[in-house]
């Protein structure tokens, strides 16, 4: 009796997880499936849900009604600029900060996590006027040097360079070895996951940052991929749902694609991030 | 003996350049919006700006829009937050208890629309929400229940865009969670199992209280997180119908991009960045307090 309770508890289990599993992963099948769809077919009752024949119109439709091209690549150029230069500055940064004692230490630590916290809703408008009057609106500065300092990065690295012993560096220092050579030869190496973990959230945060483009750009030669998706509810006429699914297939795939090759590594880096 | 000026000096050098980003792009457009907020701007012709006093903050706290706004956010944020909170603990504590392969399937299924773009996410759940031709309306159906109109009545608009919210986000907090709870340590479950302690009792008498701190943490970056919460809104509803879902954030970028008046914008800037400030401060507060604990 106490068996067959047990079992039919652990059925029960196994059911309500893959419920949840179909919760959240069937919205993304749904996606796929309305892009597939003829216009016909997605405003016909009863509803489509699986589409009569793979209809790859809409991926076309989709192209040639936004230059996607310009978008993607403007996306790519943005987050490669971006993880370049917060790694450049945020290494010495966060070195300055592990491993030595200077006046001011606590104020300009203070500072970083201010600048951690602060909302870009809040610092958006200044700093469009400021890239106005340095007239770079034409360009994609706008979009990458306003996050050249990565203060959350510089937090999380600082707490990998402390665990490196301060006789590693003394002994390098005996050996006539310069600053840069300790950072690249001794910090760098021992930090490589916290590194390669702040690229990726960086890399996440802006394929996947709508606000900062949508206040910072108004022409479509710097505009990236999530304002061209956007934009393609907010054309004129009927909405196409399949010519916007076929859209944003362009938006998810890539990072959808990542997250099944390496989600344990990836839900490893947002959730080390989250608890600090 | 003292060190030589070049060797003092060199952790300044190593900071200069984090520290001229921060300068440029978090100190100056602070100082610069709260300065504007006391300024009628006139965009066309900068000359013509001129010093108000208060008089942006007072307009706007007799603004019926950004009051409304005011009252959805925190409306948007509470339910989002009780909701997220709750059915993330529920669903991290099940799940925590078996490490088999489903269950890490599950977090995995559940954490997904954590790295997904709002603008994905609300364009597909706009599809969804449609009381035609929407998936949901069309299920409900099924059930012989009759549908909502979702988005497209002031009644059901924010709770709408509270469940994306919620459904966005349970399987981040829920990780979380899990994180804490694999933290207690498995000699007090033991010890409670031998004195009897039913489920809900130990859920209640340790689960919670051994992993309120975190628990309090992550209720704080919610609510800043939420208090500051534009894409879905963007997205689902711009701000509609008839103001049901503008929230803070959504009325600043109105005010900039389609009605122009920029006192108002950057006021109500100011009223975000003390929201944010007090609970950033509330956050530090605590952390410094438990950091001293430990």
């Amino acid at each position: 009796m106490y068996q067959t309770r047990q079992k039919i508890g652990q059925v029960i289990g196994i059911l309500v997880k893959v419920i949840i599993c179909v919760i959240f992963i069937f919205p993304f099948v749904w996606m796929l499936s309305v892009s597939f769809q003829t216009e016909q077919e997605t405003t016909r009752l009863p509803i489509t849900l699986i589409p009569s024949h793979l209809n790859w119109q809409s991926y076309v439709d989709a192209w040639n009604c936004a230059p996607f091209a310009v978008y993607i690549k403007n996306s790519v150029i943005i987050i490669i600029s971006i993880i370049l230069l917060q790694t450049i500055i945020m290494v010495p940064a966060a070195y300055a900060f592990a491993k030595f004692d200077f006046k001011g230490k606590g104020f300009l630590f203070s500072l970083i996590l201010i600048a951690f916290m602060m909302p870009t809703q809040v610092t958006f408008l200044p700093v469009y006027y400021m890239m106005s009057d340095w007239k770079v609106m034409k360009t994609l500065l706008p979009q990458i040097l306003p996050f050249m300092t990565n203060a959350f990065g510089i937090f999380l690295l600082r707490q990998y360079f402390m665990q490196v012993p301060d006789e590693l560096i003394e002994a390098a220092k005996l050996d006539n070895a310069s600053e840069v050579q300790i950072l690249s030869k001794i910090m760098l190496p021992m930090s490589k996951p916290g590194i390669s973990a702040i690229a990726l959230l960086s890399f996440v945060g802006h394929w996947n940052d709508y606000f900062w483009p949508l206040v910072m750009t108004n022409s479509d030669e710097v505009r990236p991929i999530t304002i061209g998706v956007a934009r393609l509810k907010d054309a004129e006429g009927n909405l196409q749902w399949n010519m916007i699914m076929a859209g944003n297939m362009f938006l998810v795939f890539p990072i959808v694609f990542i997250y099944i090759l390496a989600s344990r590594y990836i839900i490893n880096s947002f959730v080390y991030s989250g608890i600090k | 003996m003292k060190t030589p000026l070049r060797e003092r000096l060199k952790p300044y050098l190593l900071l200069l350049p984090a520290f001229v980003g921060i300068a440029l792009f978090t100190v100056y457009p602070v100082i610069r919006l709260i300065y504007l907020s006391f300024f009628k701007v006139n965009q066309l012709n900068t000359s013509k700006t001129t010093f108000v006093g208060w008089k942006n903050y007072i307009s706007l706290l007799g603004n019926s829009a950004f009051m409304t706004s005011l009252k959805n956010t925190g409306v948007y944020s509470l339910w989002t937050i009780v909701f997220t909170l709750a059915i993330a603990l529920c669903l991290a504590v099940w799940l925590s208890q078996k490490q088999d392969h489903l269950s890490k399937f599950t977090q995995g299924a559940a954490f997904m629309p954590h790295v997904i773009s709002s603008v994905s996410i609300g364009l597909v759940f706009s599809q969804m929400m449609n009381p035609t031709y929407g998936l949901f309306n069309n299920i409900l159906a099924v059930f012989g229940v009759r549908g909502f109109q979702w988005l497209q009545s002031s009644q059901t608009a924010m709770g709408s865009v509270v469940f994306v919210s919620v459904w966005k986000s349970i399987g981040y907090y829920s990780l979380i969670i899990i994180g804490a709870l694999q933290s207690i340590s498995p000699s007090i479950y033991e010890a409670a199992a031998l004195d009897n302690a039913g489920t809900w009792a130990t859920m209640k008498k340790i689960t919670i209280p051994m992993i309120s701190p975190q628990l309090f943490f992550t209720l704080i970056v919610m609510t800043i997180g939420s208090f500051k919460v534009f894409d879905t809104i963007r997205i689902l509803t711009d701000g509609g119908p008839n103001n049901a879902t503008s929230s803070i954030v959504y009325y600043i970028y109105k005010q900039v991009f389609w009605e122009y008046n920029i006192g108002r914008a950057t006021t109500a800037g100011v009223f975000l960045l003390i929201i944010v400030g007090v609970l950033t401060g509330v956050y530090f507060a605590l952390l410094s307090k438990r950091v001293h604990y430990q």
